[in-house]
């Protein structure tokens, strides 16, 4: 049962991170990493900007 | 379409070429750190010895690829397993990204690990960031597959299933996957830049404004075509109307979720989408099976395109985050689930298949579904999953900026183009199992078929097929089983591989009560695919011509400029709306007549990667290694340059655009009130309209790719010429700079990537990540 269940979370965790789920979570090891002395941004303002952005970059879908 | 920092030229260049050798030579510049790459001599080694195990199994998978394709091509009994298909792909696909592959990255691309991917030294969190490589495969493959590996394949099917395969299997190998290995690569070493500015780095302004041109032209085709196969699949259709339509109140809800009430909950917001997207389904057929359903949804399909016209301006303005972002969710949620079970139906329920292997009309060039011969017009009916000219718009989009080491470009580049193969060869399986007589009735024009089970029945009948016999209860009996009114000329791909695959499926869950869930859950995804590609090409498109128009009227180019951003949008939807309503009121069936241009800009547009391609190439090889890239583009200048001459020069009317034009324009000017298919004298000066357009369209295409390659050629000449007198060509790399990290290369470690992955694994926990400052 418990390798079942581990097996689905590493599933879960892999769609997750093809759809982008964890963009925020690689943001902020990023933002530590790297050593800013400015707070990060939030969750919500994070997602935001992310969107946003992508209206004025937008990537084209495949056929 | 990245914005790229440009400043490091001019005194740089010096330093990263001293820079770049000592790299290549295996310099770490980090004593402190573990070795960021594996010994080459250690790779090589590895690479070089070949166990009895290594041979036993290499051996087994060659065996059984030659046995498969022994039976596709050779024996061809009565019926012939659908497992085959399966087998003859999937070994022929090991055994090219296992050797092929590996002589494309030896002796053309040379990746390095030691040098720093964009996602690493311009990693910024957000659009820069390295990814893992066995995520962001899923993610490239999201991005490259879609609607059209599993329409193309559909309609190449006239002609039997092995031309079809023959060319979506080695075209792939040896075309379609290297073109995407390339691109990525190339894009990757210039900090993940797009298409259209390589080509104007190596072409030079001509040859980069025809690319400009061609691209922005070929997309707009392509979103009409998609448009259209869309349109097809839910003209009359109430249940699919409903569902899809649905799709965009779902998508609209996810949007205000992920804004205001749970911003970044990315998974959780899919899962409730995906279970909204199945109520959708079910609660489609429940609402087409009442009376007010059935006359509310059931929309003809000049309605439906002028629905999708005004759908497609105001989604390609509302902001991303309502209407795109979501939908982008679910449509890769979808994607992922529903190849994987296909998958898994084709390989659990083994269908067989009675398709010839040539058809009937494999050796003619008037078949009902796409007119014209196997050569050229199969190789351009089959684009996405052989040769796809529209992934080297992903390839030098956003994955080159999430790579996370060189050498993983090879897995994803390459690999990720096997997998759409892969997809496009089960669409092929699910179309021919189901009936020819079927199959024809579904994707001949109104015209042929008259539109009714009676008058079809008969066509198809009257076509002599060996083993077809259908009655008009088939035709009725198998609409009725997948929630239709009717499936009479449904054509366009999308209804056909949706009733193949509600076939198989029912045959894995659920049974023939389910085949209507089925036939509507595959209509749904589809499209679902194709609303976002719409959408998303839009956008593409509009930037493009603002940046274009920015040239001339520079406030253009800010592109937060309300009227500006709305002009572009307005015009970029006409364009492809007006080809839209082409095709849908078409007399001569639109998607009969207008798939082939689809294919042709497609691969047009490959065959103008390929030239980037090799025009870069050209650059860091000896000719001795050019041919890698200098074969897929032969092939797919000649194919796509015949076709196209084909449509303008032939004067078989069903083939050539302006003899059709020339012969609708007499009877016109002879004052008959009907000619051929077009009924009316209204239908005969549509037709005469329409196909001037398709030509002059051709024309244009055909044009700017001939500039494109030419120019290409040009410069591949001037860079060998070059390297030959001792001469230094331009450089438009970006300087190296040396990796301070390490991961595998392949989806399963070697032994020597796993002992450098545990010298890393040792280092004390916030060491070997990137420490750039620049923000």
């Amino acid at each position: 049962m418990k390798a079942v269940l581990a097996g689905f979370r590493m599933f879960a965790g892999y769609i997750g991170g093809v759809l982008g789920a964890d963009a925020y979570k690689k943001y902020l090891a990023h933002h530590e990493a790297s050593g800013h002395t400015v707070p990060p941004l939030t969750e919500r303002e994070f997602w935001r900007d992310r969107t946003d952005r992508q209206d004025a970059s937008p990537q084209g879908r495949c056929c | 379409m990245g914005t790229m920092p440009d400043g490091t030229q001019g005194g740089s260049t010096h330093r990263s070429l001293r820079g770049t050798a000592q790299l290549d030579d295996g310099f770490d510049p980090d004593p402190s750190l573990p070795p960021t790459s594996v010994d080459d001599s250690v790779r090589d080694s590895a690479d070089r010895t070949w166990t009895p195990a290594k041979i036993a199994l290499w051996a087994a998978i060659a065996l059984l690829g030659g046995v498969a394709w022994f039976m596709l091509a050779i024996i061809r009994g009565e019926t012939v397993n659908a497992i085959w298909f399966v087998f003859a792909s999937v070994c022929t696909y090991l055994i090219g990204y296992r050797f092929y592959s590996k002589v494309i990255e030896r002796y053309l691309l040379k990746p390095n690990d030691r040098r720093a991917t964009p996602a690493e030294y311009k990693a910024d969190g957000k659009d820069y960031v390295r990814t893992d490589r066995n995520v962001l495969f899923g993610h490239h493959f999201a991005a490259i597959a879609g609607a059209g590996p599993l329409v193309g394949p559909v309609i190449a099917a006239q002609m039997g299933y092995l031309p079809g395969t023959i060319w979506i299997i080695i075209g792939v190998v040896l075309a379609g996957a290297v073109q995407d290995y390339l691109v990525l690569f190339f894009s990757m070493r210039r900090g993940g830049r797009s298409l259209g500015q390589m080509a104007r780095e190596e072409l030079g302004v001509i040859g980069g404004t025809a690319a400009l041109i061609a691209t922005l032209l070929i997309m707009v085709i392509i979103v009409a075509i998609l448009a259209l196969v869309v349109v097809n699949a839910l003209g009359e259709s109430p249940w699919g109307v409903f569902s899809v339509g649905m799709t965009i109140p779902i998508a609209l809800f996810m949007g205000v979720y992920l804004r205001y009430l749970r911003p970044g909950k990315v998974m959780e917001v899919s899962l409730i989408g995906f279970v909204l997207l199945m109520a959708a389904i079910i609660g489609g057929g429940a609402v087409a099976g009442t009376e007010w359903g059935a006359a509310f949804f059931h929309l003809d399909k000049v309605t439906i395109a002028w629905g999708l016209i005004i759908y497609g301006f105001i989604a390609a303005i509302l902001p991303v985050w309502l209407l795109l972002a979501p939908r982008d969710y679910l449509s890769t949620f979808m994607k992922i689930g529903v190849i994987v079970m296909l998958a898994l139906a084709i390989i659990v329920v083994r269908p067989e298949i009675t398709v010839p292997a040539f058809s009937e009309f494999a050796g003619r060039d008037n078949g009902p579904v796409f007119s014209g011969a196997l050569f050229p017009f199969l190789f351009v009916t089959i684009a996405c999953g052989a040769l796809s000219g529209f992934h080297a718009l992903i390839a030098s989009g956003t994955t080159p900026k999430l790579i996370e080491k060189e050498r993983q470009t090879r897995l994803i580049g390459y690999g990720g183009m096997l997998m759409e193969s892969f997809v496009a060869i089960m669409a092929l399986v699910a179309a021919i199992s189901i009936d020819r007589g079927i199959y024809f009735a579904m994707n001949a024009p109104v015209a042929l078929t008259g539109g009714t089970v009676e008058t079809a029945a008969a066509w198809v009948n009257s076509l002599g097929l060996a083993g077809v016999n259908i009655t008009a209860g088939d035709l009725a009996q198998t609409a009725k089983d997948v929630g239709e009114q009717s499936i009479v000329s449904r054509s366009g791909g999308a209804p056909t591989l949706a009733v193949g695959l509600a076939h198989i499926m029912q045959q894995f869950i659920g049974g023939t009560a389910m085949m209507a869930f089925w036939y509507h859950f595959a209509i749904m995804f589809e499209a679902l695919f194709i609303l976002t590609a719409v959408d998303a090409g839009t956008r593409v498109a509009r930037f493009m011509l603002q940046d274009s128009i920015g040239n001339f009227v520079p406030r253009f180019k800010e592109h937060s400029w309300r009227p500006g951003a709305w002009l572009c949008t307005a015009i970029m939807v006409a364009a492809w709306g007006a080809v839209l309503l082409m095709g849908v009121t078409d007399p001569l069936g639109g998607i009969n007549t207008l798939f082939p241009l689809f294919g042709i800009a497609n691969q047009l547009l490959a065959a103008i990667a390929l030239s980037v391609c090799l025009a870069i190439a050209a650059k860091r090889t000896a000719l001795k290694y050019l041919w890698i890239a200098a074969v897929p583009l032969a092939f797919a200048a000649v194919v796509t340059i015949t076709a196209s001459f084909y449509k303008i020069f032939s004067p078989v009317p069903a083939v050539g655009y302006f003899a059709n034009n020339a012969a609708f324009a007499k009877a016109l000017a002879d004052g008959k009130k009907s000619f051929g298919t077009a009924k009316t004298q209204a239908a005969m000066e549509a037709v005469v309209r329409n196909t001037m357009i398709q030509g002059w369209l051709s024309i244009i295409f055909v044009v700017l790719s001939i500039i494109v390659i030419v120019t290409a050629v040009l410069a591949t000449i001037k860079a060998l010429r070059n390297t030959a007198a001792g001469l230094p060509n331009a450089e438009h790399e970006d300087p190296a700079q040396a990796s301070r990290v390490f991961a595998p290369a392949g989806f399963i470690p070697t032994a020597a990537e796993r002992d450098l992955g545990a010298e890393w694994n040792k280092l004390p926990a916030g060491q070997g990540l990137e420490k750039s400052g620049h923000h």
